[in-house]
C-alpha cells in the first residue's frame, strides 16, 4: 500500500470513561479518495472514535497521524483548520440565514471593512454548482429539503478546504432519491481525492458506497476489510460477535419460509402499513396469547414499527384491523382506548417519573385513561399497586417508595406494571431488558411468557437475539426500515436471523 | 440584487403598511398632521426610545431579552445630573463616564448570561431592579440640569425649513440607526447575532464566536441604554429616578411591531425604526384627536402587538410546515 495515500492513521487509540472502556486500542486508517465505512452496534465505540478524532474528546493512549504527522486537537474548532469536517445526522446550519451565508458565515469575504455580499453570493453559486446542484443561494436554508441542506453543509465543509469528510449517519432522514443524490456527490468528492468516513446503520448503503469497512465491537477493533471481499454474512457476524462458521448458507433457505401462525384468534392485523421516510410498507399479524418478536440491528426500524402501531407516529398508508374491524390509530390516546400499552425503549426519559412513588407510577396510565375527574380512591390505588408489586415481584420496601431509589430492573417492572394495570389486550415492550442485570432479565422474560399464556398479545423488541428467540413465538426480522421475513418454530435460530439480515434480495 | 417577496420580509412589509396606513388616516382626518414638523417631531419625541430599540433589536435577534433598559435610562439620567449639578463635573466628561458605565453594566449581564448559562430574562430582571435602586441611591428627587455646555447641545440643531428643526437628540437617534444597520448587515458581529438566535447549537458547531458575540450584544445594548439616558436627560433637562418605568416593555413592543421575531434569528434594524415611529405616530394621532385619553395609546399598541404576534406565529408555523 502506498504510504503517501494515507490521510489519517489512528494507531492503538484508547479512551475510557468512568467505569467504561469506550475504545480499546482501536486502529483505523483512512486513505485519500476512499469511502470508508465504520460499522458497529450500539456501544461499539463509533461515535467515541469520531469524537476523539475531531477533538471533542481527548484520547488516553495511542497515536493519531494526519498525513504522516502526529496530530492532536484540543477542540472541534481546530479540526476545520486541518481540513477535517464532520457532518452529523442533525444538520448544523443556521435555518434563518441564506444558503450562501451558511456556506461562508464566520469567514465572510470583507471589502473596505464590510462584508462583500456580491462575492459571497457569487462564490456560493459556483460552489453549489460544483455539486451539480441548482438552487437560489440567496434563499434561507430552511426553505429547502433536508437533503439539500445536507449538501449545503457539505459545500460549507468543502469551502473550508476539507481533506477529510466525516459523515455520521447522514442518510437516516433521507428518502431513496435523496440518498442517491448524496451518493452522487460522495462519489464525486472521492474522485477529487477526499477521504470520507461514513457511518451508517444501513447495510445496503454500506455495500453501495464504501470501499473499505472497519468494524468495531464493544470498543474493540475487530478488523478492516475491503467491502467487495467481505460477504454480508461475515460483516453481520463481526458486528454481533458471532462466528460465521457456525451457520451455513444452505440450511436457511428452507427455514425462512413462514410457518402457519400458532392457533389462536388474530388480534391485530396490519396491511401495508407505512410511513414515508421512516418505515417501508409492511404486513404484520399478532394473535391473542402470542409473543411476536422484532429482531434486527439498531436503526432497522423496530422502534419505528412500534411507534406506528401505538399511534405515536402517523402512518402515511395502509390499514390496521383490530379483531377484524378496520381501526384508525391516530394517537397514543386512541391506542390506549383500544387497550394497547407501550413500554418505551428509554425508560429514564420516556417512562419512569423518578420522583413519584412506586404506587403513583403504577396507577399513572390507568388514571390517565379514566380521566382526571374520576380519581382512583387511595384504597383502590394501594390495592392495585400491591397486586402488581406482588405479581411482578417488584423489590421495594413499600409502595410509597420513590421510584428513583429502585434498581433498573425493578424500575422496568414498575413500568410494565403501570401498563398491566390498564389490563391491556396488546402490550408493546421496546427493549424491556436493556441495562438491567442478568437475574432481572430472566425474571422479566419469564413474566412475558406468563402474560402471554393469560391471553395477552405482546410485541417484543430486543437487540439480544438469544432473548428474542427464547421469548417469542414468531420473529419478524427487519433491516433498513423494512420487514424482511418472519420466522417461527424451528427456524427461530440466531444463525437464521443473521442470514436474513445479511441477505441481499429477500422479498418482504 | 433583486428584491423578492421573501417570507421573512413579510413582517417588515406589514410594519411599513401599518405605518403608512396610520399616517394616511391622520393626514386625511386632521389638518397639519401631514407636515414636516410633525414628522420630525416623531424623531425628537421618540429619540430615547429609538436608541434603545436599536440595541434591543440586536438582543432579541440573538435570542435574548433585556429588561433593564428603562431603569438604566433613569439611573444614567440621575447620575449625569448629580455629577453636573452637585459636583460640577463638565457635561462631556459626565456623559462619557455614563456611557462607559452603561457598557460595563451590559457587559456584566452578558457575561453572567454566557458564562453561567443563566436565562437572559432573569439576569436582566436583576439588572432592572439593581439599576432602579441605584438611581434612588443617587437621588430621591429630580435634579435639574443647567450648564452652558448642555444648553449649547440642546440648542444645537439643523433647521430643515417649514418651521422644522432637527435637534442633536434626533440626530443621535438617526446616527444610531445608521450604525445599527451597518453593524447588522455588513459586519461579522451582526451576522453572528442572527446565527446565534436562529440556532445556537449550530453556531457553536460552525465555530462561530458565540460567547464573545453574546457578551458584545448586551454590552452594545447597555451602551445604547446609557446613550438613551443621556438623550432623555437632554430632552427633559433633568434627571429623575422614577423616569421611564416600564420603558423596556414599550421598547420590546416597538421591536416586535418592527417585524423582529421574539424567538430570535430574524428581524431588521430598519424595521425597528419604523416600529418606533409607529408608536410615536399613534401618540400623535391621539393628541390630534384631542378628546381621547392618552391611555388609548396603550390600548392601540396592545392591539397592534397582538396582531403582529399572531402574524409571526402564523409565519413560523408556515415555515415549519415545509
Amino acid at each position: 500500500m502506498d504510504r503517501n495515500n494515507v490521510l489519517i492513521d489512528i494507531k492503538r487509540v484508547s479512551k475510557s470513561f468512568p467505569g467504561v472502556l469506550a475504545l480499546d486500542q482501536v486502529d483505523f486508517r483512512l486513505r485519500r479518495g476512499e469511502v470508508h465505512g465504520l460499522m458497529g452496534e450500539n456501544g461499539a465505540g463509533k461515535s467515541t472514535l469520531i469524537k476523539v478524532l475531531t477533538g471533542l474528546y481527548q484520547r488516553d493512549d495511542g497515536e493519531i497521524l494526519f498525513e504522516g504527522e502526529p496530530f492532536s486537537l484540543s477542540s472541534p474548532q481546530e479540526a476545520a483548520v486541518h481540513g477535517l469536517s464532520t457532518l452529523y445526522q442533525e444538520i448544523n446550519l443556521i435555518p434563518a440565514l441564506s444558503v450562501a451565508e451558511n456556506i461562508y458565515i464566520g469567514r465572510e469575504p470583507m471589502r473596505l471593512g464590510r462584508i462583500d455580499w456580491k462575492q459571497i453570493n457569487g462564490d456560493a453559486r459556483q460552489a453549489i454548482r460544483r455539486l451539480d446542484l441548482d438552487i437560489d443561494v440567496t434563499q434561507p436554508v430552511s426553505s429547502y429539503s433536508v437533503a439539500i441542506q445536507q449538501l449545503v453543509a457539505i459545500t460549507r465543509s468543502l469551502e473550508i478546504s476539507a481533506k477529510v469528510l466525516i459523515l455520521d449517519e447522514p442518510t437516516s432522514s433521507l428518502d431513496l432519491a435523496e440518498v442517491a443524490q448524496l451518493f452522487k456527490v460522495i462519489r464525486k468528492l472521492k474522485e477529487d481525492g477526499i477521504g470520507i468516513l461514513f457511518v451508517t446503520h444501513f447495510i445496503d448503503q454500506v455495500y453501495e458506497i464504501t470501499d473499505r469497512i472497519t468494524v468495531l465491537r464493544n470498543g474493540a477493533f475487530i478488523g478492516e476489510y475491503e467491502t467487495n471481499k467481505l460477504p454480508r454474512i461475515e460483516l453481520i457476524a463481526h458486528m454481533l460477535g458471532k462466528d460465521p462458521e457456525t451457520f451455513s448458507l444452505e440450511q436457511t433457505a428452507e427455514k425462512t419460509k413462514q410457518e402457519k401462525a400458532k392457533a389462536g384468534q388474530t388480534l391485530l392485523e396490519v396491511k401495508q402499513l407505512e410511513r414515508k421516510g421512516s418505515m417501508t410498507a409492511f404486513d404484520l399479524a399478532i394473535n391473542k396469547g402470542e409473543v411476536l418478536g422484532l429482531a434486527g440491528l439498531l436503526g432497522s426500524g423496530r422502534t419505528e414499527t412500534a411507534r406506528l402501531l401505538f399511534g405515536i407516529d402517523r402512518s402515511t398508508g395502509g390499514s390496521i384491523r383490530l379483531e377484524g374491524e378496520e381501526t384508525v390509530i391516530s394517537s397514543p390516546r386512541k391506542a390506549i382506548s383500544h387497550l394497547f400499552a407501550f413500554c418505551p425503549e428509554n425508560r429514564k426519559e420516556e417512562g419512569i417519573i423518578e420522583d413519584l412513588t412506586v404506587r403513583e407510577n403504577i396507577i399513572l396510565a390507568l388514571q390517565a385513561r379514566q380521566g382526571i375527574f374520576r380519581p382512583l380512591s387511595g384504597r383502590r390505588q394501594s390495592e392495585i399497586a400491591e397486586k402488581y408489586i406482588e405479581l411482578l415481584d417488584i423489590k421495594t420496601p413499600s409502595d410509597s417508595q420513590a421510584v428513583k431509589n429502585l434498581s433498573g430492573g425493578n424500575q422496568q417492572k414498575v413500568i410494565i406494571a403501570r401498563w398491566l394495570a390498564t389490563e391491556p389486550r396488546f402490550l408493546i415492550l421496546d427493549e424491556p431488558t436493556r441495562g438491567i442485570d442478568v437475574g432481572a432479565k430472566a425474571e422479566i422474560q419469564k413474566l412475558i411468557l406468563g402474560l402471554s399464556e393469560d391471553g395477552l398479545a405482546i410485541l417484543f423488541i430486543s437487540s439480544e437475539l438469544e432473548e428474542v428467540i427464547a421469548c417469542c413465538d414468531r420473529i419478524a426480522v427487519l433491516r433498513d426500515r423494512k420487514i424482511l421475513s418472519e420466522l417461527s418454530g424451528e427456524a427461530k435460530e440466531e444463525a437464521t436471523i443473521m442470514q436474513v439480515i445479511a441477505s441481499k434480495d429477500v422479498n418482504p | 440584487m433583486k428584491l423578492r417577496l421573501n417570507q421573512k420580509n413579510i413582517p417588515l412589509l406589514a410594519t411599513i403598511a401599518v405605518f403608512l396606513l396610520i399616517y394616511l388616516a391622520g393626514s386625511v382626518l386632521y389638518s397639519n398632521f401631514f407636515s414636516l414638523r410633525v414628522f420630525v417631531n416623531l424623531f425628537i419625541d421618540n429619540a430615547f426610545v429609538g436608541v434603545i430599540a436599536i440595541g434591543m433589536t440586536f438582543v432579541i435577534i440573538s435570542g435574548g431579552i433585556d429588561l433593564s433598559v428603562g431603569s438604566v435610562v433613569a439611573f444614567i439620567g440621575v447620575l449625569a445630573a448629580k455629577m453636573m449639578h452637585d459636583f460640577g463635573v463638565h457635561p462631556l466628561l459626565a456623559f462619557s463616564i455614563c456611557l462607559g458605565l452603561g457598557a460595563m453594566f451590559g457587559m456584566i449581564m452578558g457575561s453572567l448570561i454566557h458564562f453561567f448559562e443563566l436565562p437572559p430574562f432573569l439576569v436582566t430582571l436583576v439588572g432592572m431592579f439593581l439599576a432602579r435602586g441605584l438611581a434612588f441611591l443617587v437621588s430621591l428627587n429630580a435634579i435639574p440640569i443647567k450648564h452652558p455646555a448642555v444648553n449649547a447641545i440642546i440648542d444645537f440643531g439643523i433647521p430643515l425649513g417649514f418651521r422644522a428643526w432637527l435637534p442633536a437628540t434626533a440626530m443621535i437617534f438617526i446616527a444610531v440607526t445608521l450604525v445599527g444597520i451597518y453593524l447588522q448587515h455588513f459586519t461579522r458581529f451582526g451576522r453572528n447575532t442572527y446565527a446565534i438566535g436562529s440556532s445556537e447549537q449550530s453556531a457553536i458547531l460552525m465555530g462561530l464566536p458565540v460567547g464573545r458575540t453574546k457578551i458584545l450584544v448586551y454590552t452594545f445594548n447597555g451602551l445604547l441604554s446609557a446613550l438613551a439616558g443621556v438623550v432623555y436627560s437632554l430632552y427633559t433637562s433633568s434627571g429623575y429616578p422614577l423616569a421611564c418605568v416600564g420603558l423596556e416593555l414599550d421598547v420590546i413592543a416597538a421591536v416586535v411591531i418592527g417585524g423582529t421575531l421574539l424567538s430570535g434569528g430574524s428581524g431588521y434594524v430598519a424595521g425597528t425604526l419604523i416600529g418606533v415611529l409607529i408608536l410615536g405616530l399613534i401618540q400623535t394621532f391621539i393628541t390630534f384627536q384631542g378628546t381621547l385619553s392618552s391611555w388609548w395609546t396603550k390600548i392601540v399598541i396592545g392591539v397592534l402587538l397582538f396582531i403582529f404576534i399572531l402574524l409571526q406565529r402564523y409565519l413560523s408555523k408556515a415555515g415549519a410546515g415545509k
